[in-house]
């Protein structure tokens, strides 16, 4: 495959970090089925990504450090095992790019913040080690928006993540830089976080299948919180199948986590193959229909009814009325938690420190200077969410919409399988567009975000190209636990997308 | 519930939060705070008194550890993280004011 | 803001005029064997920053996981303070302070797991109790430059072995009414607590803390006036003397026209007097809220009942049922000292040896207590106290001689028997006593003659006769009964 030389963050054409050769084209699943049998190496496979990364992220940036030397250690056990007939695991030698808020033993994770500048925690999250005994390869720690604040990967302390299918556009996210790194080749599979849309949207802008698993089903620990109520991590991958090989290995109690779902946990991959024949989908109508959906994706999303339809399942639009107040009650919640989150970052015990004379003028600097601007937005509409005389009408009300959205959820799973959205209002923006307007961007989030507030499943399948040939992402949710179904329904949706959606060698739009 | 924060709430809520603020970092945060609030503004005028609030998505109950020692960490690792170190403790500067 | 300096000013707090209203704070560290919330050791006196994990450092991305001993610990406390153990949750208490890692504390607000209840005294008040609820201790900072005082220190040094320890914090009604109440009241609850398991009790190491509100009212008003919270009081002693000093401050304050503020002040042990904490900052705004990272704590039915059923002897029970063998009040002083000091099972021994249980009680709480003072251990064996108390009671051993022989039987154990003789006392039973009287009685018949007629002047003349007859081994009260005994029968 040849790409244009020279190809810069304001190079114009088409799209050279998407196209794709080798392993780097490859599935997670048959890089692990080739290195499981010896067909393929870890190593081998692993040069491969590491040659496209040295070709692209610098253009790309989806990476905060590429760990290539640990990655060539890991590889090369990853073999060793094979040679010895020890099976590594499901993912033996899937190189896989880790969003850098989950903590890394002894690998510096910085949440692209400035205020964890050089810390390196004392212990893997529970996701990193289950993927790591499940046989991967961590290539690197992937950009995002400042502790997962944003919808663009603008907000990082290291610059932002570049959209791989247009170099001036955004990838979305805040897991812009997991994103990315799928749909650049850099790696099979990613792992990212999702408080209130940062896999989906960024899946969507990218062109690669991004999930939010039920909140409970995969370990928060070690991943480094935003709103803890709303957080779960979840896989990217270029296929659905990919996407649910992962969520299998990631999911499952973890004891360190009270909030993790006690018993087994439901298997993504379970229900693939079976097709859409009798399922009932419903078409959120709040969400289809809501104020800036541009006309491309509301198109796709229609395309994606009709497709589903014509593979024999029920569809018709339902009401769900008030997701439309999701927005509003998650501006208050996610804050909330945030600003009690991110009050541990104060120089004391890891981390930036700027000097003060006394204690509180120590905290005032280092947190003014350590945090980003919409870091600080964040907190300071969390604290104001949560101070006297304003709970009860912020945060207290958003709690009750929550149960509202809950309800409105149950009513209409009583009546479908599955639901439809889109997943972002637009195609991929402009990088600039609008980190001036804050509200803007939140409203990026729209249609991603009910899922987070009621702790449901969802995920973004691409389906067809928009604007400019740009991916669009369509939305399947479902109720708790209902990952099997989703990830069925989203199969289908995988099946009968539009020529050129599987794609990502940036044609035009059909 | 107004639909507006003042600059003088703003400066409130940034000193709770340990942030300092120039004066145009207040003006803006103040137009861009009350830009948000204002959309908030739906949930305000909802009429849900009677709707009971929801904290954790699933109503899980009784999650417990064993009362058992697990290992700690070694010293030297945690306090090689730290800005400032004396005595084996974690050093700062002096305070002036008391917790509670 | 001065506060009184002499010791008429001091007076107010306790004249005529004004009434203390106190209530109780006390915060008691849990007998785990592990945090909180994490599998870190929960023990005092380690090397600094040995115990930590990255749950009790607040490292980002750890998570809290809940020590089912501390609930069972809340519970039995719960249980003994008679609260109603229900249905809570978790919350975080947020503020900027270097010793709270998470800078936010897990605590119990708005629903506790033990609500309601009540503590009684020795007296027999009852002291109401609003809460005990669970929540997670802060380390320890050490202020290193200006005498180790917070405001003149030129820096500081923080130790995390201490955050995360459970705590329960036990919040009274503000029913206390004197520094000597609120003293009672934190003895018997530390006895409490004690009892339970759930505590060491060690005030000294901090394992009990106690702050407390203070306000002030006029004599018989029902309303309250405005408190004040003291902190920093490391001992029972202190504590007494932080209550005495505010309330007069308070008082002072008010009897001149002025306006108490609602504040937290600092106890300064060396001055002895309170401080205000307040800084220029705005009043403190902790923003409340569920701790996301915790599910709800709802004990079951079962556990709850069985943690009753299983809860230990409480002193409130143990002071009835000394009293009722010893046949004194339960509210007696004798009874609840003995009881403090762990010291009814020795009374138990006596009414097991069908000796006198009243004689026993006195000794104890006087002698033995005597000896003991506010701890320590003691020699003495069930059977040979009991044998001791029956010794002095047949008049084997006059008082004298039998409080002689338990101050040594205290300190060294051993038997009566062997260490009266050790000290050369000797057995002068009742047939020789009276011997002795008939003896004095004959030597001094002019005397003996008004004596039976009725001059009681004459009966310390008889009793140093026979005293100085006996060398000093005869029991007094016995010979001053023989002597009536004789007049009656003559």
């Amino acid at each position: 495959m040849s790409s244009p030389a020279g190809a810069s963050p304001t190079g114009q054409g088409p799209v050279p970090a998407a196209s794709l050769s080798g392993s780097c084209a490859m599935s997670a699943s048959d890089i692990a089925a080739g290195v499981r049998s010896g067909e393929l190496s870890a190593l081998g496979v692993l040069e491969e990504h590491l040659s496209q990364v040295e070709r692209w992220e610098p253009e790309v940036h989806a990476f905060n450090l590429v760990t290539a030397d640990a990655a060539r250690a890991r590889a090369r056990e990853v073999d060793a095992m094979v040679a010895k007939g020890k099976d590594p695991g499901p993912l033996a030698g899937v190189p896989v790019a880790l969003k850098d808020l989950l903590c890394t033993r002894g690998v510096p994770t910085t949440c692209s913040s400035r205020i964890l500048a050089g810390w390196r925690p004392p212990y893997d999250a529970t996701v990193v080690k289950k993927v790591a005994e499940a046989g991967a390869v961590a290539v690197g720690k992937a950009n995002m928006d400042e502790f997962a604040m944003g919808s663009s990967t603008e907000h990082s302390a290291t610059g932002p993540t570049r959209n791989p299918h247009d170099l001036k556009r955004v990838p979305g996210g805040s897991s812009g830089g997991s994103a990315a790194a799928v749909a650049a080749g850099f790696s099979a599979l990613a792992l990212g976080s999702d408080t209130g849309g940062s896999i989906r949207q960024p899946a969507a802008l990218c062109g690669v299948v991004g999930v939010k698993p039920t909140y409970g089903l995969v370990s928060r620990y070690g991943l480094v919180a935003f709103a803890s109520s709303l957080d779960q991590i979840g896989p990217f991958g270029r296929s659905v199948a990919d996407a649910a090989l992962a969520l299998d290995v990631i999911s499952g109690h973890d004891e360190l986590d009270s909030t993790s779902l006690p018993g087994d946990p439901p298997r993504a991959a379970s229900r693939l193959g079976r097709g859409v024949e009798g399922l009932r989908v419903g078409v959120i109508a709040e969400l289809a229909g809501a104020e800036g959906i541009s006309p491309d994706v509301a198109a796709a999303l229609d395309g994606a009814a009709q497709s589903l339809a014509a593979s024999g399942a029920k569809v018709e639009e339902i009401s769900v009325p008030s997701v439309r107040f999701g927005l509003s009650a998650y501006y208050m919640i996610a804050p909330a938690e945030a600003s009690s989150n991110l009050a541990r970052y104060d120089g004391v015990r890891y981390g930036f420190r700027s000097p003060g004379q006394d204690i509180t003028e120590m905290y005032m600097a280092t947190r003014s200077v350590g945090f980003g601007a919409e870091v600080k937005r964040r907190i300071m509409l969390g604290t104001y969410a949560l101070s006297a005389g304003y709970y009860d009408a912020y945060y207290g009300k958003a709690q009750k919409v929550r149960t509202l959205i809950i309800r409105d959820f149950d009513s209409a799973y009583s009546s479908f399988d599955v639901l439809l959205a889109p997943t972002s209002p637009t195609v991929a923006f402009e990088l600039g567009a609008k980190t001036a307007d804050p509200l803007a961007m939140y409203l990026s989030d729209v249609c991603t975000i009910p899922s987070n507030l009621a702790g449901h499943p969802a995920m973004s399948v691409p389906f067809g190209k928009g604007e400019c040939g740009l991916p669009i992402g369509v939305q399947v949710l479902a109720p708790a636990l209902g990952e099997p179904v989703m990830f069925q329904v989203a199969e289908a949706l995988e099946a009968a997308a539009p020529l050129g959606t599987g794609d990502p060698h940036g044609e035009e739009a059909k | 519930m107004a639909q507006l924060i003042s600059e003088q709430e703003v400066a409130h809520v940034a000193r709770l939060a340990r942030l300092a603020l120039s004066a145009e970092e207040l003006e803006l945060y103040t137009t861009q705070l009350a830009s948000v609030l204002g959309h908030a503004g739906d949930i305000e005028a909802l009429d849900i008194a009677d709707v009971a609030p929801t904290a954790h998505p699933f109503p899980l109950s009784n999650v417990f550890r064993e009362d058992e020692l697990r290992p700690c960490l070694d010293r030297q690792e945690v306090l090689a993280q730290a800005p400032l170190v004396e005595s084996d403790r974690f050093r700062i500067p002096r305070i002036l004011s008391e917790a509670q | 803001m001065s506060g009184p300096t002499d010791g008429a000013a001091r007076d107010a707090g306790r004249g005529a005029d004004w009434e203390m209203v106190i209530g109780l704070e006390v915060h008691c560290e849990l007998r785990t064997a592990t945090k909180l919330f994490c599998g870190c050791p929960n023990s005092f006196g380690d090397e600094p920053n040995v115990n930590v994990c990255p749950v009790c450092l607040g490292l980002p991305g750890s998570l809290p996981v809940l020590n089912k001993q501390a609930v069972e610990f809340a519970l039995r406390i719960g249980a003994a303070l008679h609260s109603l153990a229900q249905s809570s949750i978790f919350h975080r208490k947020n503020y900027f302070y270097p010793d709270m890692p998470k800078d936010f504390q897990i605590s119990q607000y708005d629903v506790p797991i033990n609500a309601g209840g009540w503590l009684e005294l020795p007296s027999g008040k009852r002291i109401g109790i609003v809460r005990a609820h669970i929540e997670e201790d802060t380390g320890k900072t050490t202020h290193v430059g200006g005498g180790g005082r917070i405001h003149d220190a030129g820096y500081s040094l923080v130790d995390y072995n201490r955050a995360g320890v459970p705590l329960v914090e036990i919040v009274s009604e503000p029913d206390i009414s004197s520094a000597e109440e609120a003293r009672e009241y934190v003895e018997e609850l530390r006895a409490i607590l004690v009892a339970t398991g759930a505590s060491d009790g060690k005030m000294e190491e901090g394992s009990l803390r106690v702050d407390c509100n203070v306000s002030v009212k006029p004599l018989g008003s029902e309303e309250l006036g405005t408190r004040c919270e003291i902190k920093n009081m490391n001992s029972l002693r202190s504590l007494g003397r932080a209550i005495a000093y505010e309330a007069a401050r308070q008082a002072e304050v008010l009897s001149a026209g002025g306006r108490v503020t609602q504040e937290t002040r600092h106890w300064d042990e060396a001055e002895g007097r309170t401080h205000s904490m307040r800084s220029k900052e705005e009043a403190f705004d902790y923003r409340y809220f569920p701790e996301p990272d915790l599910v709800t704590l709802a004990p079951s039915k079962e556990w709850v009942e069985s943690v009753k059923a299983n809860l230990g002897t409480m002193p409130a029970q143990l002071r009835r049922r000394v009293a009722d063998a010893a046949g004194v009040p339960a509210s007696s002083e004798a009874v609840s000292t003995v009881v403090r000091l762990g010291l009814e099972g020795l009374v138990g021994a006596a009414v097991d040896a069908k000796a006198d249980a009243g004689l026993a009680l006195r000794r104890l709480a006087n002698e033995v207590a005597g000896e003991l003072g506010d701890g320590g251990g003691h020699n003495l064996g069930r059977e040979a106290f009991a044998h001791l108390v029956l010794m002095e009671q047949r008049g084997e051993l006059t008082s004298a001689q039998a409080r002689s022989v338990l101050k040594i039987m205290v300190a060294e154990g051993g038997q009566p028997e062997e260490v009266a003789s050790r000290l050369g006392f000797k057995a002068l039973g009742a047939g020789a006593l009276e011997a002795v009287v008939e003896e004095v009685v004959a030597a001094n018949p002019r005397e003996w003659e008004r004596y039976a007629g009725g001059d009681d002047k004459l009966t310390g003349f008889f009793i140093g006769k026979i005293k100085a007859a006996t060398g000093g081994n005869a029991d007094l009260k016995a010979a001053s009964e023989l002597l009536r005994s004789r007049r009656g029968a003559s």
